[in-house]
């Protein structure tokens, strides 16, 4: 096990970890930069409102964004995801979408690739709080998966 | 006043959650045994559609479910014919709509709410716009939601004619001069309807003093099950006005080159088999309503309210948004904390309330928060419950929100 991985055991680490991308969520801006798809996600649940911008050219996600009214777990989850999936080609992207989501549904799943997210390891023991911890990356899901129709 | 203890023991919920404190009235009410024994005997002893059958069962289910209406009649002081029954307090509303897009309103007519509607008293409105050119315009109210009369007066223009606005509004419990505004409404030649949902279950509401045209509002605030709605129309409005739903039951007579005669009102409203259980449920819960007096509710639960706003204030890390009403739900923030995550943390410590925005969207701009968190109350509920809740209250943090999660 990693340095990483083994600081990501403890709970107070990943405690902090939420706290802090809440209070100082990253890649927190929109950009009025027309190659940038957008997602806006508000109807899933009656609070969270929020929008997620990507880049994604020739198969990289090169840059992430986003804003809105949110909860911790949907703020800190997001911005978590923003860290973690810019620079990945949408074929990593998509792989680690998929281990996040089977961690989030209470699922077998691979921490190394996740880094940062175990830290929402814990959301799917309260069921109104899943649409929050996954608000953020079914928007980039929905983008990636966007981007590819159109390359087809 | 109210014996809360004893009543307490009518409540199977809070025998078998004994932890729970259960502040989420707003949302849904609690049912008492005899309320659950009306529904459960409706299927293990006397089971049968309503207006349709020639033998006992049947005639019996047809006396309560018409019943159901003289109950209805006796809490609000009107005609049992003046009773609808629908499937909730929004089914109502949008029969108001309804109505008065087909014969009552024409393009260009003005209608008057106010921004600290539910949805249910906004978007049937909405629609009105988008299909009939209905304008909406909006009555001023201050941080707490409370109608000033006299700027209310310089709103009535000759367009305006009808004014829709809830009796108690569901965020921050302001209650509205609602008799006043009636009055206004009638002298300028306007219609009003109530949305009663969050007044009807707390406090005597006489449609005859007050003298609306029309009242919705739901049984399952009230003791109730779910699935029932209620609309109190003026008979000579009801029997001119048409009806969402069109089909069986609400029919006289029908032929088969497509003319047909309608049942008179109250029956002409309630198109096919009716939810029977629930509103024989919902009489039960209005009987026993008016067997612990609906004034005697609403003095405890001021009581109990203003208890709890004093011990509520003394905490440092709460934001009260309606301190000055004096009645209704308690609406408020953790600094610092949003309020779904301090909803899951009262969560943790077994409380119950609701968190967010409240289905009234628009509210926002005027109390400058987009969400908040709504504690409110029922006679059910103690001084007990006041003291457990303001110290789990003391205890929301950033910290210990994110903590439920580990």
């Amino acid at each position: 096990m990693s340095e990483l991985e083994t600081m990501l055991e403890d709970p107070q680490v990943l405690r902090e970890l939420i706290m802090d991308h809440y209070k100082y969520p990253h890649n927190h801006s929109l950009t009025e930069d027309m190659k940038y798809r957008k997602v806006h996600m508000s109807s899933d649940s009656c609070i969270d409102d929020i929008t997620v911008q990507s880049d994604i050219e020739n198969g990289v996600i090169k840059d992430i964004r986003f804003d809105g009214v949110a909860c911790t777990i949907s703020t800190a989850s997001t911005s978590i995801m923003s860290d973690l999936l810019k620079g990945k080609t949408i074929e990593e992207a998509k792989a680690i979408v998929d281990q996040y989501m089977n961690m989030i549904d209470g699922k077998e799943y691979d921490p190394s690739v996740l880094e940062e997210a175990v830290a929402m390891k814990n959301v799917y023991k309260q069921a109104n709080r899943i649409k929050c911890a996954t608000i953020g990356w079914k928007a980039i899901r929905q983008m990636i998966e966007e981007s590819e129709a159109e390359h087809e | 006043m109210i014996d809360v203890q004893t009543i307490r023991q009518d409540f199977p919920m809070l025998k078998n959650n004994p932890d729970l404190i259960y502040f989420d009235n707003g949302a849904t009410t609690l049912k008492p045994q005899c309320v659950i024994d009306a529904v459960t005997s409706f299927y293990t002893h006397h089971t049968s559609n309503v207006h349709r059958g020639d033998y006992a069962i049947a005639a019996q289910n047809d006396a309560l479910y018409d019943g159901a209406r003289e109950s209805f009649a006796k809490l609000l002081n009107c005609g049992a014919k003046e009773i609808v029954f629908t499937h909730n307090a929004s089914a109502s509303m949008n029969q108001v709509a309804y109505g008065l897009a087909h014969g009552f309103l024409k393009k260009g007519d003005v209608i008057l709410t106010t921004e600290a509607e539910h949805a249910s008293d906004l978007l049937p409105w909405y629609r009105l716009k988008e299909e009939y050119g209905i304008e909406i315009r909006y009555l001023p109210m201050d941080a707490q939601a409370n109608l000033d009369l006299e700027a209310a007066k310089q709103c009535f223009t000759p367009e305006v004619k009808a004014v829709a606005a809830a009796m108690v509004t569901n965020v921050l419990g302001s209650i509205l001069p609602i008799r006043e505004l009636t009055a206004l409404a009638h002298e300028n030649g306007a219609l009003m309807i109530v949305d009663g949902a969050q007044a009807v279950p707390h406090m005597k509401v006489d449609v005859q003093e007050i003298g609306m045209d029309f009242l919705v509002f739901s049984a399952h605030k009230m003791c109730g099950p779910d699935g029932v709605g209620i609309l109190y129309g003026k008979y000579d409005l009801l029997e001119r006005m048409e009806p969402v739903f069109m089909g069986g039951d609400m029919n006289a007579r029908f032929q088969k080159a497509g003319t047909y005669e309608l049942k008179h009102a109250p029956g002409k409203f309630e198109a096919g088999t009716p939810n029977i259980e629930g509103v024989i449920g919902a009489a039960a819960g209005c009987e026993y309503l008016m067997k612990i007096g609906l004034d005697n509710i609403h003095a405890y639960e001021k009581q109990l309210r203003a208890y709890f706003l004093e011990q509520m204030s003394k905490l440092d890390n709460i934001v009260i948004y309606n301190p000055d009403n004096e009645y209704g739900p308690i609406t408020f923030n953790a600094e610092g904390v949003f309020s779904q995550d301090a909803a899951g943390y009262l969560a943790s410590r077994n409380i119950a309330v609701r968190s967010g925005n409240h289905c009234a969207k628009v509210l926002h701009e005027i109390l400058g928060t987009d969400s908040t968190i709504r504690a409110s109350f029922y006679f059910y509920n103690t001084i007990e419950e006041v003291d457990r809740f303001v110290s789990a209250a003391a205890d929301i943090t950033l910290e210990n929100a994110i903590g439920i999660f580990f």
